[in-house]
């Protein structure tokens, strides 16, 4: 069977020459949730991009390729790859304020992209949209679908969002820091209801977050990243339970924790930052041979 | 028994709600706190925690009285700052410190770092041994002092943020106001800031008011908690008894809200508490 994302040896640069993501290799299976868990500057959101096709213009792919359920996208004309892309995947993006227009109610916007990107009915549109708003446990369709964005809590805009999502059916979402604006008990909430429409449409989702925690909580795959490369690879549960990489446990020492507060919150230690300065080097040094 | 460094009675603050601005004319107020009553102990850092919309951050300006309270009282290391207008504010000012949230924001892009550390320093007639004043508190906060002649865009964002001590610590003030230092930065540096204010809070006896949504660090630095919710006091305690034993639903709430960095296949099975409606 294929897998739901491949991407293989994946090399992008900046128009210096500079790499910005490192040969990353990582796949989705189909219906499973891998998070890609980093700093800034990691790549993890840049990954998302290129999957989606919408990296920005300064950023070139220069070696590798990415095949969204066996389609390699690369081999694929613009036209032929965006339809591809806009049928078989959709983003939750982190701020759900600026993903939407300020200036249209939320009907109109949530149904657009079924019957102007997927062509079908303004009707079947609607159903869809009002069984899913449904399914994000919105219980006053008609008051949501009449508002503008303004109107609805972060919570609900991104509960919105998640709808969208979903509606079309997508075989892939990224899910882009989508929790990360809203307060705790709202993340949990949102959190869980992306766990359950993932479970019950089969969808894979490539999570992009920053926060171990959530990592642990929503994904059965991860991939660590640091600065474009993919350091650590990993089932969610062997990672937790036996990090390997140094800069996965330094990571994990970080991350606070309310039930051992002196055991956690530890600074990442210098010694381990300089060595993974230096496996960079030493990849960049052993990919640039053959690159000229 | 040692006297409270500030001792707040039926404190409440309206602000205009730009939400209801009429098109001519005032805004009509809110109220965003509702009478709080709590004393920070001297030399603790003391937590305030909420979610958006909670009052924290209005309460840490109206401590530190950058806004006026609209009822109520603030005593300061036993005198009433209340109304105090800015005159009388003025010779307070060096013991009422804050740490902002942005750094980049809080720090004229057009100084250089030491000449931002200078200026509170001349203010308050210590302008003699400038340079070695501004070394001193580079220092103290790990930073060489050939930093002292950089601009804030050439810094890290841990670097800006440790500037921001520097800034607030340089005239060993009584009083820090911390609101959401880390929650602009990487974990790892979240780590490092942390760790130094923490280190700085206890070698130098500081009476700090720790602003933050992360009950996890929170209960890392903090010796007591005042837990907010719509511009009230939910609960306020000893840190521990806060997490051993929480006495309001709400926040344990908070608490288990948490996604801790731990494999929990249950987590997400358990509901989260429904929201009151806002």
């Amino acid at each position: 069977m294929n897998a739901c994302l491949e991407i293989n040896n994946l090399s992008a640069v900046l128009p210096n020459g500079q790499r910005v993501l490192r040969s990353v290799s990582l796949s989705v299976q189909p219906g499973e949730v891998r998070a890609l868990v980093g700093e800034s500057g990691a790549g993890k959101t840049m990954i998302g991009k290129a999957v989606l096709g919408v990296l920005p213009s300064s950023v070139r792919i220069v070696e590798g390729d990415m095949k969204l359920e066996g389609e390699d996208l690369g081999k694929l004309q613009p036209k032929a790859r965006r339809t591809l892309i806009g049928a078989r995947t959709a983003l939750i993006p982190q701020d759900p304020l600026t993903a939407l227009n300020p200036s249209r109610r939320i009907g109109p916007q949530m149904t657009d992209r079924l019957v102007r990107i997927l062509g079908w009915g303004g009707e079947k549109a609607d159903t869809r949209i009002r069984q899913l708003l449904d399914e994000v446990q919105i219980r006053d369709p008609d008051r949501v679908l009449k508002s503008y964005p303004h109107e609805l809590s972060g919570g609900m805009r991104q509960r919105v969002l998640i709808a969208a999502a979903f509606a079309a059916e997508p075989r892939l979402i990224v899910a882009d820091e989508p929790t990360t604006a809203l307060d705790v008990t709202v993340q949990k909430q949102i959190l869980r209801l992306i766990a359950a429409l993932q479970r019950e449409h089969g969808t894979a989702i490539l999570f992009v977050t920053h926060d171990l925690g959530v990592v642990a909580k929503i994904s059965q795959k991860v991939s660590v990243l640091y600065a474009g490369k993919v350091v650590e690879e990993a089932d969610t549960v062997a990672l937790f339970a036996a990090p390997q990489h140094p800069y996965t446990r330094a990571l994990m020492a970080a991350t606070p924790r309310y039930t051992d507060p002196f055991a956690s919150l530890k600074p990442v230690d210098e010694a381990v930052l300089a060595g993974l300065a230096a496996e960079i080097a030493a990849a960049d040094q052993a990919w640039r041979r053959p690159h000229g | 028994m040692v006297e409270p460094l500030f001792s707040v009675r039926g404190l409440k603050v309206a602000l205009p709600d730009m939400t209801r601005k009429p098109l001519i004319g005032r805004a009509p107020l809110a109220e965003i706190l509702k009478g709080l009553d709590f004393d920070l102990p001297r030399g603790s850092v003391t937590g305030i925690v909420g979610e958006s919309g909670s009052g924290k951050s209005t309460l840490g300006r109206a401590l530190v009285r950058l806004l006026e309270p609209s009822a109520g009282s603030i005593a300061f290391d036993g005198r009433d700052i209340t109304h105090l207008p800015e005159a009388g504010l003025r010779p307070l000012r060096r013991d009422l410190q804050m740490i902002f949230q942005d750094p980049m924001s809080s720090l004229n892009p057009r100084r250089t770092i030491g000449s931002i550390i200078a200026a509170p320093l001349k203010q308050n007639g210590l302008g003699d041994r400038l340079k070695e004043r501004i070394a001193e508190a580079l220092q103290r906060v790990g930073l060489p002092q050939s930093f002292a002649s950089r601009y804030r865009h050439e810094l890290s964002g841990g670097q800006r943020q440790r500037v921001g001590i520097a800034r607030a610590l340089a005239l060993s003030p009584k009083f820090v106001l911390a609101d959401e230092i880390v929650s602009g930065l990487d974990v790892s540096t979240q780590a490092q800031i942390l760790t130094l204010l923490e280190k700085l809070a206890a070698e130098m006896g500081l009476t700090v008011a720790f602003i933050s949504h992360d009950l996890s660090v929170i209960r890392r630095l903090c010796k007591q908690v005042i837990v907010m919710r719509e511009g009230r006091i939910v609960e306020a305690s000893a840190t521990d008894a806060l997490f051993e034993n929480p006495a309001e639903a709400y926040t344990r709430d908070l608490i288990v809200a948490i996604p801790l960095p731990e494999i929990d296949a249950g987590w997400l099975d358990v509901p989260a508490a429904a929201k009151a409606p806002t």
